[in-house]
């Protein structure tokens, strides 16, 4: 057996990394997380001509500076992990910029080999470019590849495994920086080599570029590790830097990054890059935008899209839905037939199958949702809904990169906030990370719209679909009002530089959209395995425990008793049978007996933990409209929202509560004299806008800090009930509720 | 041939990045994606609400605030 190779893959951001790691390692790649640092790090294997692979994606950068987490990832794992060869993923049809990271690569030393990706997207635009005068100019292999389709990728690993195996003593690239810093960088070699300084992990030369280039990094590295000589280094460099400030007003940093793009200019025009048009020639993608961004439609266009998605996520998933209802349903029966009655059962039913088969049976919906999600990103569609949003997000403090959090954390209708605090890692500024973090969940998520769709369906049936656009819309408006509150007051500062690419329309693949999906899904699914299950026989238990006194429960079943006994004896063993195919009298026997039994469950409920706690918190939540068994459901809805149905069903005595068929819950609510308008929208708001939920706060706190969870559930939680507060308070003065 | 920031350039307009005015974390990204003197810019559109600008450089889209677009220079 040959050894293991290892590889890696780099590259800018939309230039198909992603797209041909795929091609590479199919379904055999796991996403992991660097410890301490909010960047994922892909790693895959594939078997090539018998020899294993172990491909690392890094992260899309344009540069390796010190300034962004994926650049010092990258660069980190280049010069301690070594990996054997590094495979630089090329756009052809932006080859120029493209090439920059790739001078980068070449002045580290590491041994690489370019896949020069969409040649056929470069041929369209009639750009020409030469592989084979590439590789001569620059010394490395250039394998030209469609990433797509998969063309050329079995040269280029014949090519990547050729340059592993060569181990060659690799002369980093050495580019003229103009007299003054070529001068200065013989200088600051000529020390360099003489300590030894960090020359086990960069090349000397590398080492000397990156203290012009104040690279933060590197610097404290090297004052950590030999300070005498990091401190004449530092002199050196701003002696120059001084110098070059007064001739020619730019600083070191400037003058390298012009001297690279020359480097680069120079090789593409030897041959290597050809135009067939015009420069300025509109591409496809253009012309597309011109209609797609434009002043008039581009706003038109956008609201029909996401109308669009917004119908064919529910409508779509309704089916998957109501499956997966009767499915549980079913299952539900079947345990309940088989398990005796008692403690037990009761967990398995009303504890886990309830809890965790509410969030189970809302998978498709927000899976279609995510689905959506991903063609409109991988198709680049969402990049100009960034670009047209970015000055109305701005005026509340955030930015255009934010409206994907909104997005996928249910921005349209249904998502999850966990996938859409992790979409904030595309904003540099930490305040506007933050801001967005902290805002995303005011978002109707998944859990959230059982929630509204049973209340609105019970109290406001005959404009439920404006009732819901209108809360959808509110949830918007609370969001970013908040987000600007944020921003004006404990999140003050800079904002991220909007300076982006505009990528250009591409076609999705089939397997790119189904992974992007199944990423998302399976974070929201591994929720249930979790938190749920446990969270749900938790409140069980506390609806469960502690039971009646035995005095209390002979009462009841005296009553019973007294009722039985006022029937004909062969009705009451059919009742006993078969409480539903019976004939009336014995359909009224069945009636009163569940009367009888469902005082016993509201008795035995306010007996409870749960149900104490409830009724404690009643003298406060009472002004809000909340009795206490909307509260027992309200603190279940801490650790997660979509258990709240469930316990108010369960709190309403109805036992099984089918978070689909909530229509009898809703009858119930409806002839309720606790509940009216007011209270059911008072309600609303308060679930809308309360904590997050338990999965949520970790991710929050593992994205900024345990501080910022905290605040997460007090600020948010205070906000919804004076909102709720005020609300009632209005609607029942005003004689409205 | 005068100079003049981005900002004010019109739609299809094409020049010559004369100078880059900005240093720190902007400048940092401004060149790294190709937006350095001698470089051919061409303002391709704006958003509906006039910001951001879309510009061709060097075969890429490139988008930027106005605020930010105010530091680079262009020979047109």
């Amino acid at each position: 057996m040959k050894d293991k190779i290892t590889m890696a893959l780099a590259g800018n951001p939309n230039a198909g990394k992603t797209t041909l790691f795929n091609q590479l390692t199919g379904a055999r790649q796991h996403v992991g997380n660097y410890p301490g640092i909010t960047v994922d790090y892909k790693e895959g294997r594939f078997v090539h001509t018998g020899r294993e692979i172990s491909l690392t994606d890094l992260p899309g950068t344009y540069s390796l500076t010190a300034y962004s987490v994926e650049e010092l990832v990258a660069r980190d794992y280049l010069v301690n992990a070594k990996p054997q060869v590094v495979i630089n993923i090329v756009d052809a049809s932006n080859l120029e910029r493209n090439l920059y990271l790739t001078c980068q690569f070449l002045e580290l030393g590491v041994p690489m080999i370019i896949a020069l990706n969409m040649i056929d997207v470069a041929k369209d635009r009639g750009i020409a470019v030469k592989a084979d005068r590439l590789a001569a100019l620059l010394g490395i292999p250039v394998v030209p590849i469609i990433a797509r389709t998969g063309q050329g990728k079995d040269r280029l690993i014949d090519e990547a495994v050729a340059v592993a195996a060569e181990k060659w003593n690799l002369q980093p690239l050495d580019i003229s920086y103009g007299d003054d810093l070529d001068e200065t960088i013989i200088n600051l070699v000529a020390e360099i080599e003489g300590e030894g300084f960090l020359t086990d992990t960069y090349p000397p030369r590398y080492t000397a570029i990156k203290y012009l280039e104040n690279d933060d990094q590197i610097m404290a590295r090297g004052r950590e590790i030999n300070p005498t000589a990091a401190e004449k280094i530092e002199a050196l460099v701003s002696q120059v830097s001084v110098h070059l400030v007064k001739t020619m007003d730019v600083f070191p940093e400037a003058i390298i990054a012009d001297h690279r793009y020359g480097f680069i200019k120079s090789i593409i025009r030897q041959g290597v890059l050809t135009h067939k048009f015009d420069t300025d020639r509109l591409y496809a993608s253009d012309r597309i935008d011109k209609i797609v961004t434009n002043r008039l439609l581009g706003p038109v266009i956008m609201l029909a899209i996401l109308f669009a998605v917004y119908t064919f996520t529910f409508s779509w998933s309704e089916l998957p839905v109501s499956w997966l209802g009767s499915l549980i349903s079913w299952f539900d029966e079947v345990i309940a037939g088989h398990l005796p009655d008692g403690l037990f059962k009761s967990m398995i039913t009303s504890g886990i199958i309830h809890g965790v088969g509410g969030v189970l049976g809302f998978v498709p919906l927000i899976m279609f949702m995510f689905f959506a999600i991903a063609i409109l990103e991988d198709s680049g569609y969402l990049a100009r809904v960034a670009f047209m949003m970015d000055r109305i997000f701005r005026i509340f403090g955030l930015h255009g990169s934010s409206v994907m959090p909104f997005i996928i954390s249910g921005g349209i209708a249904g998502g999850c906030a966990v996938p859409g605090v992790l979409a904030t890692r595309t904003l540099r500024s930490p305040k506007e990370r933050l801001a967005t973090l902290l805002t995303v969940p005011f978002m109707n998520c998944g859990a959230k719209l059982p929630v509204l769709a049973l209340l609105i369906g019970a109290f406001f049936t005959e404009n439920k679909a404006q009732y819901m656009f209108f809360f959808t819309v509110l949830s918007w408006a609370v969001a970013l009002l908040s987000a600007k509150f944020f921003r004006s007051t404990v999140l003050r500062g800079e904002s991220t530089p909007f300076v982006m690419e505009l990528p250009p329309y591409r076609f999705p693949t089939l397997q790119g959209l189904l992974i992007h999906t199944w990423e998302r899904t399976w974070q929201y699914i591994k929720k249930a395995g979790s938190v749920i299950l446990g969270i749900s026989i938790l409140i069980w238990a506390m609806m469960t425990f502690p039971g009646l006194s035995p005095n209390r429960i002979a009462a009841f079943d005296q009553q019973r008793q007294v009722v039985s006994t006022g029937f004909p004896a062969d009705i009451v063993s059919e009742t006993e049978e078969k409480r539903t195919a019976a004939p009336e009298q014995a359909a009224h026997m069945a009636e009163t007996l569940s009367i009888i039994d469902g005082n016993q469950a509201e008795e035995a409920l306010r007996n409870s933990a749960a149900g104490r706690l409830g009724m404690a918190l009643e003298s406060i939540s009472r002004y809000a409209g909340f009795d206490w068994r909307t509260n027992i459901a309200l603190i279940g809805g801490f650790a997660a929202k979509e258990v709240i149905v469930s316990t108010l069903g369960t709190a309403y005595s109805m036992g099984k509560v089918d978070t689909k068929k909530s229509a009898s819950l809703g009858q119930r609510l409806q002839q309720d004299p606790h509940w009216n308008k007011g209270v059911a929208v008072a309600a609303l708001l308060f679930i809308m806008f309360y904590s997050p939920c338990f999965i949520t706060i970790i991710c929050i706190a593992r994205e900024a800090s345990w501080r910022w969870a905290l605040f997460s559930m007090t600020f948010n939680t205070a906000f919804a009930f004076i909102l709720a507060i005020v609300f009632y308070q209005v609607a029942r003065l005003s004689g409205l509720g | 041939m005068e100079t003049i920031s981005l900002r004010k350039m019109k739609k299809g307009q094409s020049g010559l990045i004369a100078v880059v005015k900005s240093s720190g974390e902007l400048g940092r990204r401004i060149r790294e994606m190709g937006m350095i003197p001698g470089a051919e810019i061409t303002v391709l559109g704006r958003a509906p609400l006039n910001d951001p600008v879309a510009v061709r450089v060097m075969d890429g889209t490139l988008t930027l605030r106005n605020n930010e677009a105010d530091y680079i220079l262009v020979h047109i």
